[in-house]
């Protein structure tokens, strides 16, 4: 229970495509996180699963069954919406309970379902409340709890943390890779946010401009990026981008090195460049370099590091650890 | 030093608030008053604010005169009728122009507003014909249909305003959870909907309610609501301002009772959209 496969999806806002033609296979049990930059198309991409939005062309088979014309409410799947989209009117217990209501379940049975979901949820002591009375997080958590209650063949998740403040960000990010690895459910989440795709996905898939640039498990994406965008959004800070000789002796338009991939020394290295801004995290310390005929370079140290503004310092790149890009921006391997 | 300050501001604001609300309510409060004078006192000059003798003859004798209560059920079957009518094509109406608009949602929405801008004088020579070719002329139905015509536009932009704020993504949401349209309007939309479908036709009976220009024109003696009562007092046998004012009491009585039990849903529908 819970495949799903789209087989030459496209979808157009009149003349304009924003999706152009896309294969995905998801498979059963899957955490699937669309991750790219906003206006990619990855929440349409979520919407045409979800039967939110009709496909232009191309069909959508759910556990082996097309569902390209199904309904919304009979493809068995539970959505749960940036905004939360609780029912203001009515109190946590209803909101959960409503899908089951809709699909004629006896009330016994909704009052047993609704207990077990608050409780996996921590909702018991706000069930009588409103969606109103509600902190963000609780108000996701409802959200949520409307979704398993159905027991549905997969979740979709779009963009769910966007309106959390940043710890109760990294708290329900741990809380739903928990209730993933409890329910063992398909799950397809839509992010911008590279880190949430890093640390939440079985599977990622990396779109722009609509289409899909590459698939595959976030260390996958993290070791191999199939292209200059992979590799730019995949990894924070940012992959250093080099052209020039630099790229040509190696036989590349642009090479690309990440900044832990880069190694700080006071007296002897590769390029030689001038510290500029420094930012301390106690952690690591993220150091702006200018090489000249280089250009500028991010270089993270480990720990604590001390340079000042303006020294003098040699880079080393690791060795085994410089990406090649041809002129189409492709990875040359 | 603050606090004094803001209670100083406090004051001067309810103060103002007061002279303009009393600036306002006063031809009324007149009104009201002139209804228990005698009509020498009325027109007495100087006018008495309060120190006259207190009548009741002029309310007996109106009501002698004309038939009050026939006039305040052609209002009510009128103003509850037209809205009622108005509510029935303007929620689906604007239903779809929130929820599903089109390439001229909008020009749509323009071109019904610019109908307001007409005169209405401008149309009633046709409508008159209309109605008389018909057989509308002085029938309650037919001043029915012309004030639904006439208010449609006002109801359909206020609940296309309200529908507007209420968030796609939860209709989206009971779609997911499996409602149907028809459950998703009745668990979803309309209990959300529900102040704001009471505060237009609350307004909206006001308006029906006050309708003078077409209730005057269209109506003789059978469907004469009470706006065609109150102008009967005031010139073919000269003014009687007493009378007049008794007649205007009775006609605004009931639609003041209203609008003050519903203070609360009226400044939610007057104000609709001013405050996000």
């Amino acid at each position: 229970m819970g495949s799903i496969k789209l087989n030459n999806v496209t979808k157009s806002f009149g003349n304009v495509e924003v999706i152009p033609p896309l294969d995905l296979d998801i498979n059963e049990g899957e955490f699937v996180v669309f991750v790219g930059p906003s206006g990619c198309g990855k929440s349409t991409l979520l919407r045409l699963i979800a039967g939110l939005e009709d496909v232009t062309s191309g069909s959508i088979f759910i556990d082996g069954n097309e569902a390209t014309e199904v309904r919304p409410a009979r493809r068995g799947l539970a959505m749960v919406f940036q905004s939360y989209a609780l029912y203001p009117h009515m109190s946590v217990r209803k909101n959960i309970a409503f899908p089951l209501k809709m699909a004629g379940i006896d009330q016994a049975e909704i009052d047993r379902k609704v207990d077990e979901a608050s409780n996996v949820l921590n909702l018991g002591d706000y069930l009588d409340r409103r969606p109103g009375q509600l902190s963000g997080g609780q108000r996701q958590r409802v959200a949520i709890g409307r979704a398993i209650v159905r027991e549905p063949k997969a979740f979709l998740f779009d963009e769910p943390l966007s309106n959390l403040d940043a710890a109760l960000r990294v708290n329900m990010r741990l809380e739903i890779s928990e209730l993933h690895k409890k329910l063992k459910t398909t799950m397809i989440y839509v992010t911008h946010d590279q880190i949430e795709a890093m640390t939440m996905a079985d599977k990622i898939v990396v779109l722009h401009a609509g289409k899909v640039e590459q698939v595959g498990s976030p260390m996958e994406l993290y070791r191999s990026p199939a292209n200059l965008f992979v590799a730019g959004f995949i990894g924070s800070p940012k992959m250093n981008f080099i052209e020039g000789p630099e790229a040509h002796d190696r036989k590349a338009k642009t090479i690309g090195v990440r900044p832990e991939h880069l190694l700080l020394s006071a007296d002897k290295g590769t390029w030689r460049g001038t510290i500029g801004v420094s930012e301390h995290l106690g952690s690591d310390t993220f150091f702006h370099v200018t090489v000249e005929g280089v250009g500028n370079l991010t270089v993270r140290a480990p720990g604590e590091v001390d340079y000042s503004y303006g020294d003098t310092v040699y880079i080393t790149p690791e060795d085994g650890k410089v990406y090649c890009f041809d002129e189409n921006g492709e990875a040359i391997r | 030093m603050t606090m004094l300050k803001l209670n100083r501001n406090k004051i001067l604001f309810t103060f103002l608030a007061w002279s303009v609300g009393l600036i306002i309510f006063f031809p009324i409060l007149w009104t009201v008053l002139t209804s228990f004078k005698t009509e020498a006192e009325a027109i007495a000059s100087p006018p008495v604010f309060l120190g006259f003798d207190w009548t009741l003859e002029n309310y007996s004798e109106v009501q002698e005169r004309s038939d009050y209560f026939r006039h305040f059920w052609n209002s009510v079957v009128i103003s509850l009728g037209s809205t009622l009518l108005g509510l029935l094509i303007a929620i689906p109406a604007a239903w779809a122009m929130a929820f599903v608009p089109g390439k001229h949602t909008k020009d749509v929405l323009m071109w019904m507003l610019s109908t307001k801008m007409l005169p209405p004088v401008g149309v009633l020579i046709p409508i008159y014909l209309i109605f008389r070719d018909t057989h509308l002329l002085d029938t309650r139905t037919g001043l029915v249909l012309v004030l639904t015509l006439i208010n449609l536009p006002i109801i359909i932009w206020m609940l296309y305003t309200y529908f507007k704020e209420i968030p796609g993504e939860i209709l989206e949401a009971a779609r997911m959870d499996g409602a149907g349209l028809w459950s998703e309007i009745a668990y979803v939309l309309t209990p959300m909907a529900v102040p704001g479908i009471a505060s237009t036709l609350l307004l909206n009976i006001i308006l029906a309610w006050n309708e003078a220009f077409w209730t005057l024109n269209l109506t003789a003696a059978k469907a004469a609501p009470l706006t065609a009562f109150i102008a009967s007092y005031s010139s073919p046998e000269g003014l009687f301002y007493a009378k007049l004012s008794a007649a205007s009491t009775m006609a605004i009585a009931p639609i003041l009772v209203m609008g003050w039990f519903s203070q609360k849903q009226l400044v939610r529908g007057l104000t609709f959209g001013a405050v996000k």
